[in-house]
């Protein structure tokens, strides 16, 4: 038998040395508790992804640089600028209400983005992404890029998810509407 | 037909259920046995019933019976026969009838047990379990039912259980397929798993619930529950990892755990399981933890029931679809309902359920296991507040912001770390009294052992700081539980004179629980090791090759050779691409990344080429090409260090908790009554 393991038996506990292990454990269980608190505020604030709407970022333009954003945006078929050998796309997205409330008062997706697309005034944005060109990216299909916005006024996307209307509606799962390439 | 007996028995379980409840109940205000009795027939009575509605579904299935919304959804005329089965659980009405069934049979086989000492949980613990078939049940019946037909009407095609005045059956020639994702091996085994875990987590519970009611709140309900509560845990962990497989298998994108929502519902109760298993082992040895394991289990019950909500239909869904369905608003009703009464039940029990021991020293066992708890609980908080950070932050400053996988990565990293570090320290601390000096004794030769981790990674080229700290705690638990394990091998074997092997086999045999807990550790080491690999040290690269081109990555060289396009019998047309593989100058074999594209589902699949070592997963995916002339196509190329040691890890962790679990006659484990005797229990050869 391993006599190294046997602890050191304390005959006597007296009710003082109860309480200073109280506050033993109670400082231990706060100091994890802030850990676990400080984990979560360091990380969101350095991880937060910003959901935008066009407008409210080219309104905001350089407050928001170099911040990780979540834009949506209608993608505008004649734009579309594909190099295969380099894998560097190009294309433009046209705005598109942020709120689903917004979307379904103006008749639903598909028309909204219909709308974004035919409306010359509507603020747009170039986005640049290297990767595979999706199937789905074609004209008045819905864009949501990850990525962050460059000082030229360019988003840079890091990740790609397309969504078409007419697919939409079929309320098929959702990696149908993924991109293959999306992750 | 077949549907009409398959409905009329689901009605008929419904109301059998029902039926069981009332009787329950006035069993237990009257303290008539009849009633109780005649409430556990109800109980066993259940598990037939629904086996014939699961019977009557697969017929369904099986005979392309498409005027069935349920069968039109999830499977058509091309599909093989196995998926055809497999598909009972590839939608969400028949997952739904699936579950009720595996909670059937759990709850029935729980009423099958000897009742003899525990006459007066049973009850309550069919009741429990009884309320929650019942839920489910309804949830089949009046809003998810699988024998809902098509109509034709003047104003369009419905769905319906029975003919709309003045509409025409619609029969369908084929069905819509079953998602084409979820036709792969680890898919069908991945969801019965899952679930076969959340159900059996309803009998622990039951039986916390039975234990508030009656105030028998020692710890009888954890003695029985124990090995329920592992194989639960079992199913739960195989469930996460098969998922975990297929995602790397067949999501195409190199990885195998993306912290999407649906992920995190199912590894919320996980987290809260694992803390329950080790926190039970407190009330056993030490009478303490009484209401945390209570607060626990109830948890970990209201996270299955979400999980279920949130994984019900067996494939991530989107979030927006939930607002569409009618069980989501149901699903939060009785996960509030059930809650609130646990947690009535748990304060009005409250004072009964005071330690009996208290905690002497920072590094005593107890305190260790209450430092794991923390830890699960900090995991579990970052994974809560992350799934709900866009729903608090629009509230807060009306900005919706989201937190993405780097979130996740970065705030439970050194928790996990700290979490690895304990299972090398806990399992040689003593309970009750414990100090620096007596565990430094204890550790301090596998932690030199370990000390040598740090020149072989180095050597190896590893650079970064923390892929060097993660690969030493790595090799301290390996060796603390490895050295745990000889030292008593080699005592007993020293001792009674047998071989080292025997000496293993009877000491594990001896000791199931510590020496299964052992594994299990060593399990989750190694598939730590795949983690960090993967993690810390994926690269990747793409490129569009013609014939004869290639690209390197890590010390690889993969060549385009050709891309074959054809057409299968099974309704996919395959584009498939072959590679050789070379490493230097070795030539290593051919890869074969492809993608399927279902032509009934109307979608594509994208199918890696992997080559798979302990040391590395070479992985390729074809992600695009010129279809005529096949001159180009684009590759992406991942090299996942040691991710196989994930796979391997966990089957020792199964190994380990088949150990544990496997039935055995030892007497119930003494108290460790401390700090009045010397002795050390947990300690006897």
């Amino acid at each position: 038998m391993d006599l190294a393991h046997q602890p050191q038996v304390e005959q006597t506990v007296s009710v003082q040395r109860t309480s200073a292990n109280k506050v033993k454990f109670l400082i231990g269980g706060l100091l994890i508790i802030a850990a676990v608190v400080y984990l979560i505020i360091s990380s969101a604030t350095a991880n937060a992804q910003y959901f935008m709407t066009v407008e409210e970022i080219q309104q905001r333009g350089s407050a928001v640089l170099g911040r990780e954003l979540r834009v949506s945006g209608a993608v505008i078929g004649d734009s579309i600028q594909y190099d295969p050998q380099t894998l560097r796309l190009e294309f433009i997205v046209a705005h598109t209400p942020g709120s689903q409330k917004e979307i379904d008062a103006q008749g639903g997706m598909a028309a909204v983005l219909h709308a974004a697309v035919m409306d010359p005034n509507r603020p747009r944005l170039k986005v640049v992404y290297n990767g595979v060109k999706p199937d789905l990216l074609r004209n008045e299909a819905q864009a949501i890029m990850t990525g962050r916005l460059g000082e030229d006024g360019v988003f840079y996307a890091e990740e790609l998810l397309l969504k078409c209307p007419t697919r939409y509606e079929e309320a098929l799962p959702e990696q149908v509407e993924n991109s293959d390439n999306g992750n | 037909m077949v549907a009409h007996i398959g409905l009329g028995f689901l009605v008929f379980v419904f109301l059998v259920s029902v039926y069981g409840i009332i009787a329950s109940i006035v069993g237990l205000r009257k303290q008539a046995f009849a009633w109780v009795e005649s409430a556990r027939l109800a109980m066993l009575l259940t598990f037939p019933l629904i086996t014939v509605v699961v019977a009557s579904l697969l017929i369904l299935l099986l005979t392309n019976r498409y005027e069935y919304s349920f069968v039109y959804g999830v499977t058509s005329r091309s599909m093989p026969l196995y998926l055809k089965i497999t598909a009972l659980w590839g939608g969400q009405a028949g997952s739904l009838i699936f579950w009720s069934w595996l909670l059937a049979a759990f709850t029935t086989a729980v009423t099958l047990r000897k009742w003899d000492r525990d006459r007066e949980f049973l009850p309550w613990v069919i009741l429990t379990g009884l309320v929650t078939l019942t839920f489910f049940l309804s949830l089949s019946i009046f809003f998810e039912n699988p024998f809902n037909r098509f109509w034709g009407t003047p104003t369009g095609e419905v769905e319906a259980l029975f003919q709309p005045a003045g509409s025409i059956p619609l029969i369908p020639q084929d069905g819509r397929g079953l998602n084409p994702l979820l036709r792969h091996p680890g898919m069908i085994i991945h969801p019965p798993m899952l679930y076969l875990g959340f159900v059996s987590f309803v009998v622990p519970f039951a039986f916390a619930i039975a234990a508030l009611v009656t105030g028998r709140t020692d710890d009888r309900w954890i003695r029985i529950t124990r090995r329920w509560t592992l194989v639960a845990w079992l199913f739960l962990t195989m469930g996460l990892v098969l998922g975990a497989r297929w995602a790397y298998d067949v999501l195409g994108w190199g990885g195998y755990w993306g912290w999407d929502p649906v992920e995190i519902a199912a590894f919320m109760p996980w987290l809260t399981g694992t803390a329950f298993l080790h926190s039970v082992m407190i009330q056993e040895k030490r009478g303490m933890f009484k209401r945390w394991n209570m607060i626990l289990i109830i948890v970990t019950y209201a996270l299955v029931i979400f999980g279920t909500f949130l994984t019900r239909s067996g494939v991530l869904s989107s979030v927006h679809a939930f607002a569409q369905s009618a069980i989501g608003p149901m699903f939060f009703v009785f996960i509030g309902i059930t809650f609130i009464v646990s947690l009535s039940l748990l304060l009005y029990r409250w004072a009964d359920l005071s330690d009996e021991g208290v905690l002497y020293s920072l590094l005593s066992r107890e305190s260790l296991f209450l430092l794991n708890n923390l830890l699960f609980m900090g995991i579990l908080i970052v994974c809560f507040s992350g799934v709900i950070f866009p729903l608090v932050s629009e509230l807060l400053t009306g900005q919706k912001v989201t937190v993405g996988p780097p979130f996740y990565e970065r705030a439970t990293g050194p928790l996990f770390a700290g979490l690895l570090l304990l299972m090398g320290i806990a399992p040689l601390s003593a309970w009750g009294h414990s100090t620096v000096k007596t565990l430094g004794k204890a550790l301090w030769k596998p932690a030199l052992v370990s000390v040598l981790a740090f020149p072989l990674v180095i050597w190896l080229g590893v650079r970064n700081g923390w892929a060097i700290l993660a690969f030493w705690l790595v090799a301290f638990t390996s060796s603390v539980t490895l050295y745990e394990y000889g030292r008593a091998v080699i005592a007993r074997a020293k001792r009674t004179g047998e071989t080292l092997w025997v000496s293993l086999w009877r000491l594990a045999q001896k000791n199931r629980r510590r020496y299964g807990g052992y594994t299990i550790h060593l399990g989750i080491v190694l598939m730590a090791l795949g983690v960090v690999g993967i993690e810390m040290f994926q690269t990747e690269t793409q490129a569009t090759l013609r014939s004869g081109e290639s690209i390197q990555l890590a010390g690889y060289t993969v060549t385009f050779r050709q891309l074959d396009e054809f057409n299968l019998p099974d309704g996919r047309n395959v584009a498939r691409a072959t590679m050789d593989v070379y490493r230097g100058n070795r030539y290593l074999g051919e890869l074969h990344p492809r993608r399927d594209y279902y032509w009934d589902a109307n979608q594509p699949m994208t199918i890696p080429g992997t080559r798979s070592t302990m040391e590395d997963d070479l992985y390729v995916l074809l992600v695009d090409w010129q279809p005529i002339s096949s001159q180009g196509a684009t590759f992406k190329v991942f090299h996942n260090p040691l991710v196989n040691w994930m796979w391997f890890g966990a089957l020792v962790l199964i190994l380990g908790t088949l150990i544990a679990a496997w039935p055995d006659r030892d007497p119930e484990p003494r108290r460790v009554a401390v700090p009045s005797t010397i002795s050390v229990p947990e300690r006897v050869f």
